[in-house]
């Protein structure tokens, strides 16, 4: 019991002051049908230093980023993370604080917020950010509830090339709702545009799309702005925060919403979470937004501070009135973001998606030059990009490539039957061009490997 | 002694040209970027970033920090949040490298020590609510809500009934009935009696055959434990209904009571309350969901399963609602909630909610005649006391109260919430307080409890800024920085 103070003596003496006999005392209005009567069944407890020996040796059981060379990616990237956003992101200042509903006193985590949705816009180049949601994919479902919202319309467009799972949880969340979505396909590895244009009709809330989508490929994002807003739909664009140091902003491509996984803007994997959900929007829909939102404003001496504002979108006001029923959100890594982006600026941003651009194109021309392997798709790509191999043979690939300390590609059959042949390979500004050639090299090793079995 | 250089907007400081992080140069050939991507999609300029140095960066954020309390430099007394003591060692724990840097498409067998953990945690979530089936995937209290109503909807539509309403009482959390409302369902509220505990004749009134689930909060908002709640399990599964526990007060019955063992279908906890995973300044969060048997087969995929030792991810369930949210969850939540669980073992998690319900019923005790409880002189782990007296009689308000105690180094309790109680202020001490900060924090409302009240309607009079003007917020909103 690392972390009470009370000793027996105190607890006597509070006891008393209470005028409880004991502690059970205390816990009399629970009737004793309803209590447990044996001890929970859990581990026994351990100190520090056990705790840490079992969870190294927990942890050694993994193979992580910086023992295994890792080109996965799919929503979550193995970016640089530079030293400053952990050492102030583990300041308890900021980790052990709350959301800040006592402005006074939680200026530090406001102005992050305020500081936070303007990267966000000019990153985005939308007008309003909110504090964060939780994950891309959550974000991805708010920003199509909300285009259901303002347009009163009740069917979603959305393209195959967009995330898979952010797509399965739309389809979750629209089970019980009056809502349908429409799924476009994407044969060449972006959207077909005769297709979209025939699935976007005067019903439709939202197009949603993402930019360079889930195979890596860049999308005609301008185009499908187009037909979105032909209809009276808004455009919904999910992006890779880390591609807009090289590519048009989707505020500047006619995007009404923009959502992003924020993973890339300086936190780690962690298996997937947490994470960060970004959403930002045009200044008229600000009042439907999910989420926290922090404004500017002055004090009684007239200082400018900051406060959270539009509360009466939420659920501590509306109850089930309200946009959304987030309340913990990820602020955490809303600052790590804020962190990551001033440390990197318009120069470093711009560095690091150009690394991006150049090792992926690299790893592409590597990887095809064993005729087995071909670009599945002849699209221009950002930092990801799929490969088919043409044997079909893509877990025996990649579990030699993994034997050989290689993370090499996530498998698409997992979510595209039709692409059972092909696996996705990501190349972020950390992948050395040694690291790149191994990767060729053991793909190469396992096709001759695998030429050599089946004689 | 403040820095206001540094604490200009991080906008403010820009220079063009200036720069904290440097990228090496390219080691692969470069090609022109016109060759790689088209002109329509390719951007002149990068995003109008600020323009910064390192140094400028690290005073900045720093300096930014100490304008906050937290749970590491101040008492933070915020009722439902269990602001407790967030380990330093499950910070260490959680940033392994074996555990930070993996990704989440890395095969089953590259993380065989993630996912055994993961299952145990599992086994120890089913087992602290005595509701055996588990989905660590929603990402915070709200979502796991969400989550196990829509597990609830397919289990109806399952049986081939169509129940459209989700009963929740008045004191319940805001996202109650806004979950309710976003898994489908119409929300109807269920009256407080006097006692503060559900009242069963409203409950009755409203109860029939299209009643989904009846959301309890237990122990409720108000820090009570209401005792009729295995009745009202009765009532509800008669009627076919479900009975949702909202977990968020888990800190005061861990190891005492169990959510499955008093009536509850489904439930969530909030690790970043319960469990001590820190807050974040507003987040992240976990939502694991606990459920009965019956409901299991409904639940998110992916779960961790076992099968010979080697522990993998089960995608494979038939009658899953599905993703709510994609890859496996807030895992690095979890793994502190996994390393404070086994820090504390059954009799430690058993201790730790009978000291945060000694620590709760002491400061009542010490504060009630200043600051009335109306519901009783016992609680659970907090309390809800009232202003209200005290606002007629001398024009001070609860707000008044939570603002002055900034100026006495605490963070104000949680205040007009519940909405059942007027001047209501929600005080939740936690078990990792001492009895010295808990008088020292009673000594401080007596003394404010006496000071004028012109006093307490500018407070607070020491912190950074003064109240904000938070209409002007509202009406004329500003929510990004643009140069002047
Ligand atoms: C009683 C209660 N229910 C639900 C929630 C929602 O949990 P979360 O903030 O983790 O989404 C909270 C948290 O503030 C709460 O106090």
């Amino acid at each position: 019991m690392p972390y009470t103070f009370n000793t027996p003596e105190d607890q006597h003496a509070m006891l008393d002051a209470i005028g409880a006999a004991s502690i059970d005392d205390l816990f009399a209005p629970i009737p004793d049908s309803l209590r447990l009567e044996r001890p929970l069944d859990i581990p026994a407890a351990m100190g520090e230093l056990e705790l840490t020996q079992h969870m190294q040796a927990l942890a050694a059981k993994n193979e992580h980023a910086g023992q295994k060379t890792c080109f996965l990616g799919g929503g979550s990237y193995d970016h640089f993370v530079p030293a400053v956003v952990d050492a102030i992101a583990s300041r308890g200042e900021f980790y052990t604080s709350y959301t800040p509903y006592q402005p006074e006193v939680s200026q530090g985590n406001l102005q992050v917020t305020f500081e936070y949705q303007t990267l966000i816009c000019q990153l985005t180049g939308m007008d309003v950010s909110n504090a964060s949601l939780y994950d891309g994919g959550s974000a991805a479902v708010e920003a199509v509830l909300l285009c259901m919202s303002v347009t009163k319309r009740s069917k979603v467009v959305t393209t195959a090339s967009v995330h898979p799972e952010y797509r399965q949880i739309i389809e979750t969340y629209f089970t019980h709702l009056d809502a349908e979505l429409i799924t476009v396909g994407s044969p060449a590895g972006i959207v077909s545009i005769e297709e979209l244009e025939e699935a976007v009709d005067d019903d439709t809330a939202c197009v949603l799309l993402q930019q360079p989508n889930f195979f890596g490929c860049v999308e005609d994002a301008e185009r499908i702005s187009g037909i979105a807003h032909e209809h009276g739909a808004l455009f919904v664009v999910s992006c890779d925060p880390i591609s807009l140091g090289q590519l048009k902003r989707p505020g500047d491509l006619g995007a009404d919403v923009v959502v992003a996984e924020g993973q890339s803007l300086g936190s780690p994997m962690q298996f997937g979470g947490p994470y960060l959900g970004i959403m930002a929007c045009r200044e008229k829909f600000v009042r439907r937004m999910p989420g926290r939102i922090a404004g500017q404003t002055t004090d009684r001496r007239g200082k400018r501070c900051w406060v959270l504002t539009l509360q009466t979108r939420e659920q501590h006001i509306r109850r089930e009135k309200a946009t959304s029923n987030i309340c913990t959100n990820q602020g955490l890594f809303a600052l790590r973001a804020a962190i990551y982006l001033s440390a990197l600026g318009p120069q470093g941003l711009r560095e690091a998606s150009e690394l991006c651009l150049q090792k992926s194109r690299y790893a592409i021309e590597q990887l095809v030059a064993d005729e087995r392997f071909e670009l599945a798709f002849q699209q221009p790509t950002f930092k990801e990009f799929v490969i088919r191999d043409t044997k079909g043979k893509v877990a025996d690939v990649l579990a030699e490539c993994s034997e050989s300390g290689i993370l090499a590609g996530i498998p698409l059959s997992t979510w595209y039957p039709n692409l059972s042949d092909c696996f996705l390979v990501a190349v972020t500004e950390k992948r050395t061009k040694h690291e790149i050639d191994q990767l060729a090299d053991s793909l190469t090793r396992a096709s001759v490997d695998d030429s050599v079995v089946s004689v | 002694m403040r820095n206001t250089l540094a604490t200009q907007p991080i906008f403010e400081l820009s220079k063009p040209g200036r720069r904290a992080a440097r990228f090496p140069k390219s080691d692969v050939p470069v090609r022109p970027i016109e060759d790689l991507l088209p002109e329509r999609c390719r951007a002149t300029t990068p995003p109008p970033l600020p323009e910064v140095t390192e140094p400028d960066v690290v005073r900045h954020f720093t300096n930014l920090s100490t304008l906050n309390m937290s749970v590491d430099t101040h008492f933070y007394p915020l009722g439902s949040c269990t602001m407790k003591h967030n380990p330093k060692r499950n910070e260490r724990l959680a940033n392994l490298p074996g555990i930070a840097d993996l990704h989440p498409y890395q095969p089953d067998d590259t993380v065989q020590g993630l996912l055994q953990l993961l299952h145990e945690l599992q086994g120890m979530f089913a087992e602290i609510s005595g509701l055996p089936a588990v989905s660590l995937q929603p990402a915070a209290g709200a979502h796991g809500e969400l989550t196990a109503l829509m597990v609830a909807a397919a289990y109806f539509d399952d049986l081939g009934e169509k129940r459209t309403k989700v009963l929740t009482p008045d004191s319940a959390h805001g996202t109650n009935p806004a979950s309710a409302r976003m898994a489908g369902f119409d929300a109807v509220t269920i009256k407080s009696d006097s006692r503060g505990l559900v009242d069963l004749e409203d409950l009755r009134s409203k109860l029939d055959d299209q009643v989904g689930v009846f959301m309890i909060t237990n122990p409720s908002t108000l820090g009570i434990f209401d005792d009729q709640v295995a009745d009202i399990a009765d009532l509800v599964h008669k009627e076919g209904g479900l009975i949702y526990l909202d977990g968020a007060n888990m800190n005061a019955i861990l190891g005492i009571a169990r959510p499955g063992d008093f009536g509850a279908d489904m439930m969530h906890y909030n690790p970043h309350k319960t469990f001590s995973g820190p807050h974040g300044g507003g987040g992240p969060g976990a939502g694991p969901i606990c459920v009965t048997e019956k409901l299991g087969p409904y639940l998110p995929a992916p779960v961790v399963c076992q099968h010979d030792g080697r522990f993998a991810l089960d995608y494979d369930r038939a009658k899953s609602i599905g993703r709510v949210r994609a890859f496996f969850g807030n895992v690095g939540v979890l793994v502190r909630a996994y390393c404070y669980i086994l820090t504390h073992g059954a009799d430690g998690l058993r201790r730790a909610s009978e000291n945060a319900v000694l620590n709760a019923n002491y400061l009542l005790s010490r504060v009630k005649h200043i600051l009335p409880v109306p519901h009783g002189d016992r609680c659970m782990h907090e309390f809800v006391a009232t202003a209200g007296e005290l606002k007629k009689t001398k024009g001070i308000s609860a707000m008044d109260i939570a603002k002055r105690l900034l100026d006495f180094g605490y963070h104000a309790p949680t205040v007009y919430f519940p909405l059942t109680v007027a001047e209501s202020m929600m005080i939740e001490p936690t078990e990792s307080e001492s009895k010295e900060t808990l008088d020292a924090f009673a000594a401080a409302l007596f003394r404010i409890t006496d000071e004028a009240t012109e006093l307490l309607h500018d407070a607070p009079h020491t912190t950074a800024i003064s109240r904000p003007d938070e209409v002007q917020a509202a009406r004329k909103p500003v929510l990004k920085w643009t140069s002047a």
